[in-house]
C-alpha cells in the first residue's frame, strides 16, 4: 500500500503559525499610562476590529450550515465506506479482526487464513457444499482417487480383512485447469520466464502488479506431486510435516535429504533463504503418472487421508511461484508466496493489505464450474437449490476489510455495509431472543431489516479436563474415578452455557460433536453417569448423588479424611484480568456445592502450556475443533499414544485406556457403518465411566445475513465456499440508501446553540473593551 | 549550540542501549523463545522439533545475553539481544517472526498515524489556547467556574468512552461518517470522526493545563503596561500572554511532534485505522519480538529528537536561553 495523503495545513493553522516569539523587550517600552486614562475609542481598537472578525466567524459557519442543510435533503450516503461507484458492483463485502500470518497452503492452518487462500488454492477433493452428513467430492480431480491396499511386496491385497502394508492413491486431475494470471508466467518471445534475476526492472518493484506481465499454465500433476515435497520442507514449517512423515512413504528420509541439500545450498550462494528447486529430488512415496495424474503411497492403512486431500496442504504449487518470489529484493518488499497466493481457483487475491484490507478478484482464467444439482431433503424448500447447475462463482469481488473491534463491525453491519455478521456477546440481546419453547429468534428489530438467522452446532468441543498423571485426580484408581465423576454432575454446564454462552451450545455427553460420525442423538446419546432420563430427555443427576460419589471415593462432604479440612483442587488458567473473573467465580460456586475449594493458578497462556506440556497441570480446561468429520479427528485427543507430556500429542489429559487404545486402533480403519458405530459406543462408554473430561459443551454458531445475500447454507467443514455465495446487489444498494439517510438537524441546532452561546460574550467582551479603568 | 547538539545525541547512545536491554529482559521474562515460536507456528500439532526449527532460523537458539560456550567477545556478540539489538542503530530493523520486512511496514503505516495525529495536535492546540484564553478572560466568573468543572469531568472521562460514544453519536445515530475504516481514496471521510474524537478527549485536561499558564501570566506585569497602553484585552491575551506562556506549552508539544508518526495504540485499533500504533499493539499481542523492539527503539530516537528540539525551541522563544 502506498498511502499519500493530501495534508493540506489549514488555513487557521498558517495564522497560527505567524504567532512570533515574545520579544520581552517589549513590555519594557510600553509607555505607562495613568490609571485614570482616558477610555480608548472603540474605532481605535485593534481588539473591537476583531468584532467584525466575530462576524466573519459567524459568516463563516453560515454557509457551513447551508451546506450541511442542503446535503441534509441528499440522498447519498455519507457513511459509506466504500466508494460511491461501486453502489451497484456485484461486490461481497465482510470483515476479518485478525491479519492473517501466512497465506502458504503450506504453512496456513487457521480459520482466518483459510477464509482467502481456500477462494484461491484448489486441492484435489473439496467438501460437497449441500449434502450432510459431509460428504467429500472431487474438485480439480476427475474422480475419486483410485485406492489400492498393497502388501509389503508390494501386490494388490485382494482379502479386505488382511491390513495393508501399504496404501496407493492415484488420482486423477482434470485437463485444461489453469492458474489465475500472475507474472511467474510471463515469458519472453522464446518462451523462456521473463522475470529473472537479470531483470532490469526489480528495483522499481513495490508491489506485485509492478510488474507490468503475466502469464498462465496448465496445472498438471507435477504441481501437486510438487507441493507435497514442499511439506517436508524444513523451513517452510508445514503443522503436518510430522504427521505426514508417518504415512507418505519417504517423506521422512526425503525431509532429511532436503535439510542437507539447503544447507549446502546457502552456504555455497551465501544467500539465506535462497531458492530450491525441489523438482530435482524424488520422493519415493509421490511420483507422477502422467500430465494429468499422480500416485501418492502411504504407510499402511489411513481412512481419513482422504480428508487431508481436501484441504489446502494438498493443493497445487507451480515451481514458477517458487522460482519468481526468490527474485532479488522482493522479499524485503514483503513480495512473497506467503502473501501473494498462486492459484486455480474461481478468485485471485487482487490486493493484499492485511493492515487494511484484502480484496479478492474473479480468476479470468477460472475453468468454471457449476452449482450443486442437489443437497439435502430441505435444501430446495430453503432455495438452497435455486441456482442450481449455473456457473459459478456468482460474485465478481469480495472486499474483507480489517475491523478489530465488534462495535464498529457490527454496526456497520446494521447498516448494511457487510453482508454477514457473528454476534458478539454485545449485542446478542440486540438481535436475538428466546421464544417460549427456548428457540433462538430474531428480535423485532432484526426482523424488520429482514436480516435472517442461522444457527448451526459446530464441530467443535470445549471440555473440563483432568491430568490423568495427577497423583490427586488422576490415575486408574476407583477413588479418582469416583472424584471425576462427581465433578463431572456438579459443574453444570447447562448454566454454564445459559450464563456465558447466551444460550449458543449444546453441553456435551460425550466427545464427539453432532455431525460427525459416531455421535447419537436421544435417549441413546444420553451420558448415564451425569444425567438420569426423564421422559426421553436428560437431567442432570442431583448434587446428592455428586457428593454421595465423593463420599464413596473417600472424601465424605469434600473434605480430606486425614487432616478434615476441605479438599484443595487446582484449576490452571490462562484466563486471567476483570473480564474472567465471573468465569472463574462460576468454577468455584461449582466446586463449593461439593464442598471442595478450588484454587485458581492463573498465568499467561504460554506459561499455561508449558505447565501443560510438562503435566504440571490438575484441572484445566480447552477445546478441540475439528479438522475432518472423522470421529478419529475427536477420539484421538483421548488416545494414549497421543499423551501430551509422553508425546506431545493433542492428548491433554495424558489418558490412558489400553483397552480404549485397542478399539481406536480398530475404529481408525473402518468404514462408517454399524460395525464402527458399535466400537465408537464401546469407546465412549470407556471415557464415559473413566472421565478424563468433563464433557463440556459444543457451540452453537449464529451467523446473521442480509435478506440479499443468498446461498448463506453453513457448511462447517468447507472454507472454499465464496464461489456459492450470491448477492442481489439492487436490493442491497436500495436498502442501503435507506438505512444511512445523514442526520443533520443536531449538527445544526448545536451551531446554532453555539452562535447563541457567544452573544452574551461577545457582548461582555464590548462591555469590557468600552469600560474605563478602575 | 551544535556543540550542544552533539553531545545530546552523544548521552543519546547509552539511553537507547539501555531502552533496548531494558526492552529486552522485559520482553523475554514474559515470553521465552519457545513461546513466541508457539504462538508463530500455530495452536495445532506444533512438535518439539518444529520449535527447534523456528528458533535456529531466527537465532532465537543462542543464549540470551552472555554466551558462555563463545570465546572473546563473542562471548556477549554471539547473543541474541547483540544480534537482535545492534543493527537497530544502523536503522535495520529486518524481518518480523512472520517474515515481513518492518521497514517497509513502517514506512507504509506511518502516513496514516500522521494523518490523524498531525491533524489532532493542530485543531487541538488552536482549540484548548482559545477556551483556555475565553476562560482566562472570563476568570473569576461562573463561566470559568463551570468552565473548569467541565473541564474536570472531560478529563476524568476515560479516552475509551470518547471513542465509543463519538462512534454511537457521529457514525451511528447520525451517520455523517463511517463508523470505522480506511482508505486512501477520500481518506478524509475515514480521519474526520478520529481526529473529532482525539480533540474532544483532549480538551478537559489540556484546555485547564493552559488555563494555569495563562492565568500566571495574566498579572504580570507586563501585561499590566499592555493594559495600560490601551491594548486591547483580545490583543493583550493573543499576542502577549500567549507569547509568554509558550515555554511549556512548546515543551509539550514539540516533545510529542516526532511521537506523532508512532500513532496512537488504542485509537487506531477502535478506528480501524492501520497505523503504527496498531501494528505496535498487534506486535505485542501476537508476541512477535523483531516488531516491539523496532517500535521501541524507534519510539525512543523520537522521543529524543523530540527533547532536542524542544530545547532548541527554547532559543527560538526566550532569547535569554542559550545551549552550551
Amino acid at each position: 500500500m502506498d498511502v499519500r495523503l493530501p495534508l493540506k495545513l489549514p488555513e487557521f493553522m498558517q495564522e497560527e503559525k505567524n504567532f512570533s516569539p515574545v520579544d520581552f523587550d517589549e513590555t519594557s517600552s510600553f509607555r505607562r499610562r495613568p490609571e485614570s486614562s482616558v477610555p480608548v475609542k472603540p474605532m481605535d481598537d485593534p481588539g473591537l476590529r476583531r468584532d467584525n472578525g466575530n462576524c466573519g466567524a459567524a459568516c463563516l459557519y453560515l454557509p457551513l450550515l447551508a451546506i450541511l442543510l442542503l446535503l441534509g435533503g441528499c440522498e447519498d450516503a455519507w457513511n459509506n465506506p466504500y466508494p460511491a461507484k461501486d453502489d451497484n458492483a456485484n461486490i461481497y463485502y465482510s470483515s476479518f479482526a485478525e491479519r492473517p500470518k501466512h497465506l502458504d497452503p503450506a504453512r496456513s492452518y487457521t480459520s482466518s487464513e483459510w477464509a482467502f487462500i481456500s477462494q484461491i488454492y484448489e486441492p484435489p477433493y473439496q467438501y460437497h457444499f449441500l449434502r450432510r452428513p459431509y460428504e467429500v467430492v472431487p474438485l480439480t480431480a476427475a474422480a475419486m482417487p483410485q485406492i489400492r491396499r498393497l502388501g509389503p511386496d508390494g501386490a494388490e491385497l485382494m482379502d479386505d480383512d488382511e491390513a495393508p502394508a501399504f496404501t496407493e492413491y492415484v488420482i486423477q486431475i482434470q485437463p485444461g485447469i489453469h492458474y489465475q494470471p500472475h507474472p511467474a508466467f510471463a515469458t519472453d518471445a522464446q518462451g523462456k520466464p521473463l522475470y529473472t534475476k537479470d531483470w532490469q526492472g526489480l528495483q522499481q518493484v513495490h508491489q506485485l502488479s509492478d510488474f507490468d506481465s503475466t502469464g498462465t499454465r496448465e496445472l498438471t500433476a507435477d504441481d501437486y506431486v510438487y507441493q507435497i515435497k514442499r511439506l517436508g520442507f524444513a523451513p517452510l514449517h508445514s503443522p503436518i510435516a510430522s504427521l505426514m512423515k508417518d504415512y507418505i512413504v519417504g517423506l521422512k528420509e526425503f525431509a532429511s535429504q532436503l535439510d542437507q541439500a539447503y544447507a549446502k545450498l546457502q552456504q555455497q550462494s551465501g544467500e539465506e533463504q535462497p531458492w530450491m528447486d525441489l523438482r530435482q529430488f524424488d520422493l519415493e512415496g509421490v511420483e507422477v503418472v502422467d500430465r494429468y495424474s499422480y500416485r501418492i503411497r502411504l504407510k499402511g492403512e489411513y481412512p481419513q487421508f482422504i480428508y487431508w486431500l481436501s484441504m489446502n496442504f494438498f493443493s497445487p504449487m507451480p515451481w514458477e511461484a517458487e522460482r519468481f518470489y526468490h527474485l532479488p529484493g522482493l522479499r524485503e518488499r514483503n513480495i512473497t508466496l506467503h502473501w501473494y497466493p498462486v492459484g486455480t481457483g474461481p478468485y485471485y487475491l487482487a490486493e493484499n493489505n492485511p493492515n487494511l484490507r484484502m480484496v479478492l478478484e474473479k480468476n479470468p482464467n477460472f475453468r468454471g464450474e457449476r452449482y450443486p444439482l442437489s443437497g439435502e431433503a430441505t435444501d430446495a424448500a430453503d432455495g438452497y437449490l435455486a441456482d442450481s447447475g449455473r456457473d459459478m462463482p456468482f460474485i465478481d469481488r469480495a472486499i474483507y476489510s480489517l475491523d478489530k473491534e465488534s462495535i464498529p463491525r457490527w454496526n456497520k453491519f446494521l447498516q448494511g455495509y457487510y453482508d454477514v455478521s457473528g454476534i458478539g456477546s454485545d449485542s446478542f440481546d440486540q438481535a436475538v431472543q428466546f421464544g417460549t419453547g427456548g428457540e433462538a429468534e430474531l428480535t423485532d428489530a432484526m426482523q424488520e431489516k429482514g436480516i435472517e438467522l442461522l444457527t448451526s452446532v459446530s464441530t467443535s468441543i470445549y471440555y473440563f479436563g483432568f491430568n490423568m498423571l495427577d497423583d490427586l485426580v488422576g490415575g486408574d484408581s476407583e477413588r479418582a474415578r469416583l472424584l471425576r465423576q462427581a465433578i463431572s454432575i456438579a459443574l453444570d454446564y447447562e448454566e454454564f452455557i445459559s450464563i456465558f454462552r447466551n444460550g449458543r451450545g449444546k453441553v456435551a455427553h460425550g466427545p464427539l460433536p453432532p455431525g460427525i460420525f459416531g455421535y447419537r442423538e436421544g435417549v441413546d446419546g444420553i451420558n448415564p453417569l451425569v444425567y438420569r432420563v426423564d421422559k426421553g430427555a436428560p437431567v442432570r443427576r442431583s448434587i446428592e448423588e455428586a457428593r454421595a460419589l465423593l463420599e464413596r471415593a473417600g472424601y465424605p462432604n469434600g473434605r480430606d479424611p486425614e487432616t478434615g479440612k476441605p479438599m484443595i483442587l487446582n484449576f490452571d488458567t490462562a484466563a486471567t484480568g476483570p473480564d474472567s473473573k465471573a468465569l472463574l467465580s462460576w468454577y468455584r460456586k461449582q466446586f463449593q456445592k461439593l464442598g471442595i475449594e478450588l484454587i485458581f493458578r492463573t498465568s499467561d497462556y504460554n506459561r499455561f502450556q508449558e505447565k501443560m506440556l510438562k503435566g504440571t497441570a490438575q484441572l484445566f480446561s480447552w477445546g478441540w475443533n475439528a479438522d475432518y468429520p472423522d470421529p478419529e479427528n475427536f477420539l484421538f485427543m483421548l488416545y494414549g499414544p497421543h499423551s501430551r507430556v509422553k508425546h506431545h500429542g493433542e492428548n491433554t489429559a495424558n489418558y490412558s485406556n489400553p483397552e480404549f487404545d485397542r478399539l481406536f486402533d480398530r475404529m481408525k480403519f473402518l468404514p462408517n457403518g454399524e460395525k464402527r458405530q458399535q466400537i465408537i459406543d464401546q469407546m465412549i462408554a470407556i471415557v464415559r465411566h473413566d472421565a478424563p473430561w468433563v464433557w463440556g459443551f459444543y457451540p452453537v454458531d449464529f451467523v446473521l445475513h442480509h435478506q440479499w445475500y443468498r446461498n448463506a447454507k453453513p457448511n462447517l467443514m468447507a472454507n472454499n465456499t465464496l464461489k456459492y455465495k450470491g448477492i442481489d446487489t439492487e436490493a442491497r444498494a436500495d436498502l442501503r440508501q435507506v438505512w444511512n439517510k445523514p442526520v443533520v438537524w443536531p449538527v445544526v441546532l448545536v451551531i446554532i446553540l453555539l452562535l447563541l452561546s457567544l452573544l452574551p460574550a461577545i457582548y461582555l467582551y464590548r462591555r469590557h473593551e468600552r469600560s474605563t479603568a478602575r | 549550540m551544535m556543540a550542544y547538539i552533539i553531545r545530546r545525541l552523544l548521552y543519546a547512545i547509552p539511553i537507547l542501549i539501555g531502552v533496548n536491554l531494558i526492552t529486552f529482559v522485559l520482553f523475554f521474562t514474559v515470553n521465552t523463545p519457545d513461546d513466541m515460536a508457539r504462538m508463530h507456528l500455530g495452536m495445532k500439532r506444533v512438535t518439539p522439533e518444529a520449535i527447534e526449527q523456528w528458533k535456529q532460523e531466527r537465532n532465537y537458539d543462542k543464549p540470551l545475553v552472555y554466551n558462555s560456550s563463545a570465546e572473546g567477545m563473542a562471548k556477549l556478540g554471539d547473543t541474541i539481544f547483540a544480534e537482535k539489538s545492534l543493527a537497530l542503530f544502523a536503522f535495520r530493523f529486518g524481518s518480523s517472526d512472520n517474515g515481513r520486512d518492518i521497514g517497509h511496514d513502517i514506512r507504509q503505516r506511518m502516513w496514516p498515524s500522521l494523518a490523524i495525529a498531525v491533524p489532532v495536535l493542530m485543531l487541538g492546540l488552536l482549540l484548548y489556547i482559545t477556551l483556555a484564553l475565553l476562560l482566562v478572560f472570563f476568570r473569576s466568573t461562573y463561566v470559568d467556574t463551570w468552565g473548569v468543572v467541565l473541564a474536570v469531568v472531560m478529563m476524568s472521562i476515560s479516552s475509551m468512552f470518547y471513542i465509543i460514544g463519538g462512534q454511537f453519536l457521529i457514525g451511528k445515530f447520525l451517520q455523517l461518517v463511517p463508523i470505522s475504516g480506511f482508505d486512501t481514496e477520500d481518506a478524509w471521510k475515514f480521519l474526520v470522526l478520529p481526529v473529532i474524537v482525539g480533540v474532544v478527549g483532549g480538551i478537559g485536561g489540556t484546555t485547564r493545563f493552559y488555563r494555569t499558564l495563562f492565568l500566571e501570566e495574566i498579572h504580570r506585569d507586563y501585561v499590566r503596561s499592555a493594559r495600560a497602553k490601551g491594548v486591547s484585552e483580545m490583543r493583550v491575551m493573543f499576542v502577549h500572554v500567549l507569547k509568554n506562556a509558550m515555554i511549556p506549552i512548546l515543551t509539550g508539544v514539540v516533545a510529542a511532534l516526532p511521537l506523532l508518526f508512532m500513532g496512537s495504540l488504542v485509537s487506531e485499533s477502535f478506528f480501524g485505522i492501520p497505523g503504527l500504533g496498531s501494528y505496535t499493539i498487534d506486535a505485542i499481542n501476537s508476541q512477535d519480538f523483531a516488531i516491539v523492539r523496532s517500535m521501541v527503539f524507534l519510539g525512543s530516537v523520537l522521543y529524543i529528537i523530540g527533547l532536542i528540539l524542544t530545547d532548541i525551541s527554547y532559543t527560538l522563544v526566550d532569547p535569554r536561553v542559550r545551549l552550551q
